[in-house]
């Protein structure tokens, strides 16, 4: 017996084969966001909003230049024109280009929207994650002021701000950033709150994780989804208060335009029989909410992983 | 027993912070106030400063903020807002009183239209789910949240008005008056509702408790209107409170639309003449409208849903 276990170095040989080969994953990792991307593509409304925000964006970067007139040239020989060859919206009441117009309306509603929605963002994520983070009192009390102020309607207080500020694109953003914040804020506490008492958190700090790792590879890309989401739906919101506030006259003084003074400009011209002056800024609005309207809400969709098929 | 006293204490405890978010309301629309640059007689133009001092002296300008501010308190608390800037022998009160009933019946009628519709249409969908019913409750739901209402009002106003002569422009006199404005107000609720109702709606009827009463051998309609309905209605409740804010805030532009003489109509034009005691009146006014309703909506929301406990500890 004792022979037969003695074993010899030629007895041996290297393995054929490349057993690194047999460890590999055979499809490429599908990570969350191509995964969430994939889902999202999937849905045709969603996607069609998503183009359709594109197409709005890229109209009002270029859109003021494609056919030579400018926003502020008036043409008093050319007053309330239907949309024709040369002027494809239209003039309005100024003999005003209104295909111009309408695209420059655009930048300024669309610059208001995001820059609404970014505000929000840094201060709604900075408030919320340190509300979270600190716990206790300090979240308590931040908590309750956030409340307080939230319970105070959002387009009063706007109005009110405007009011007092001098009207203008930064004023605007300013008044929606007062109170805006809060839904943001709210939102990240609550997902952080959640996050903070699961087991992979408590792993990483046990294994000599500092708060800026935590923060920085567990908390932030776990709460992306649910604030990208609120992000989407907080543009929209913003756009109708600016449409909103210039149809009460407090939107950004003449000669500029937002879709929102185009429409109210518009209001006298439609006893007189030029609707399509209302028309156009009109279906720019509500095409643009309903964009980013869909989109937000097909991106919900793709980014809750109990949906996938 | 027990119930009824945290129910007590659950309510004092909401009643308290709607006090406290009404403070803060006034507070911030006084310092609002306050940081206005230039003065609220500018307008007048030049005026000697006896004049100036008496007008100070008589307005309660002179006295220091504190005490301003104390007075201010102190006046909202006994209801009383002032006089309006613009016109001498109208005090804010008056615009108030004549203005409040015309946005209530507004405002009251526009929410009936949404809350039975808007029920209707997602009940409705949820039952005939991807057939017709269904597509045009969303496309109904989409135009509600796509389309602004005060461009929703202009476009009833071109075409049932100008062009089709059903309806009257404008102006508040008959009961035709009101229809197209409740109409133009109430889209936007109306969408909502349709919406959450059937998400809601499909929700419930995946419950076991629904296969149970259809095993049970109930009719269809029982268990639709007794199981299926009555537990879907929960969320909207939740969100009458958001939805009454929205008809709130959409009865001012919808009033200027259509020259309804309302708080909302008298809300604008404080906006637009600088009227700053009107403007502040009509706020607080508002605020404190919708803070009570959102007050309502949650207790009523913890009496009608048994499963919510209000003692808010969690598990």
């Amino acid at each position: 017996m004792a022979d037969k276990m003695h074993f010899t170095e030629d007895m041996f040989q290297p393995a054929e084969g490349n057993f690194k080969e047999a460890e590999k994953i055979a499809r490429p990792t599908v990570s969350y966001w191509s995964d969430v991307w994939r889902r999202f593509k999937e849905n045709k409304l969603a996607m069609t909003g998503f183009v359709l925000i594109i197409l709005l964006v890229l109209l009002a970067i270029f859109g003021p230049y494609i056919n030579g007139y400018t926003y502020y040239g008036q043409d008093f020989e050319k007053k309330n024109l239907s949309p024709n060859a040369e002027h494809w919206f239209g003039t309005d009441s100024s003999g005003r280009d209104l295909f111009t117009r309408a695209w420059y309306g655009a930048r300024i509603s669309l610059f208001i929207g995001l820059m609404a929605a970014l505000i929000d963002f840094l201060i709604g994520v900075l408030y919320g994650g340190i509300s979270a983070i600190r716990g206790g009192r300090t979240d308590n009390m931040m908590m309750r002021f956030a409340e307080v102020i939230y319970a105070i309607p959002y387009l009063l207080m706007v109005i009110l701000m405007m009011v007092v500020l001098k009207p203008g694109i930064l004023p605007i953003i300013i008044a929606m950033s007062i109170t805006g914040w809060i839904p943001m804020a709210r939102l990240v506490r609550g997902q952080v709150l959640q996050l903070k008492e699961n087991e992979y958190i408590h792993a990483a700090t046990i294994s000599g994780a500092n708060t800026s790792w935590t923060l920085r590879k567990h908390m932030i890309p776990n709460t992306m989804g649910p604030i990208l989401v609120n992000l989407t739906l907080t543009v929209p919101t913003a756009i109708f208060a600016e449409a909103t506030l210039s149809f009460l006259g407090l939107g950004v003084p003449a000669p500029q335009a937002s879709w929102g003074t185009l429409t109210s400009d518009a209001l006298g011209s439609i006893l007189v029989g030029n609707f399509y002056q209302l028309l156009i800024p009109a279906i720019l609005i509500s095409l643009t909410m309903f964009a980013f309207n869909v989109a937000g809400d097909g991106l919900q969709d793709a980014l809750d992983p109990k949906l996938r098929k | 027993m027990i119930g009824v006293i945290t129910m007590l204490r659950y309510t004092l405890n909401r009643f308290k912070w709607a006090i406290i978010t009404l403070w803060a309301v006034i507070t911030l629309t006084f310092i609002i106030m306050h940081t206005i640059p230039g003065n609220p007689f500018a307008k007048e133009g030049a005026m000697p400063p006896a004049v100036y001092e008496n007008l100070q002296v008589h307005y309660g300008l002179d006295k220091p903020l504190l005490t301003q501010y104390g007075n201010y308190l102190l006046e909202v608390v006994q209801f009383d807002f002032g006089p309006s800037l613009k016109s001498s022998s109208i005090s804010v009160n008056d615009y108030i009183l004549k203005g409040f009933p015309v946005s209530l019946h507004l405002g009251a009628q526009a929410l009936v239209i949404a809350i039975f519709f808007g029920l209707i249409l997602g009940v409705v969908a949820s039952l005939k789910r991807n057939k017709w019913p269904d597509y045009l409750s969303m496309v109904i739901a989409i135009v509600g949240i796509s389309v602004p209402n005060f461009i929703l009002a202009t476009i009833l106003i071109n075409y049932f008005a100008i062009k089709w002569h059903i309806f009257p422009v404008a102006t508040w006199a008959t009961w035709q008056h009101t229809i197209l404005p409740s109409i133009a107000l109430s889209m936007m609720p109306l969408a909502f509702i349709a919406r959450l109702m059937r998400t809601s709606m499909l929700e419930v009827m995946g419950q076991d408790y629904i296969l149970t009463a259809k095993a049970k051998g109930l009719k269809r309609s029982g268990v639709i209107i007794k199981h299926a309905i009555r537990n879907a209605l929960l969320p909207i409740i939740t969100i009458l409170g958001i939805l009454t804010a929205n008809i709130v805030t959409g009865s001012f532009i919808i009033e200027r639309i259509f020259g309804i003489p309302g708080m909302g109509d008298m809300f604008v034009k404080g906006i637009s003449n600088r009227d700053y005691p009107v403007i502040l009146g009509s706020t607080i006014v508002y605020s404190a409208v919708l803070i009570l309703l959102i007050f309502i909506v949650d207790i009523a929301y913890t009496l009608i849903d048994p499963r919510i406990k209000v003692t808010g500890e969690k598990k």
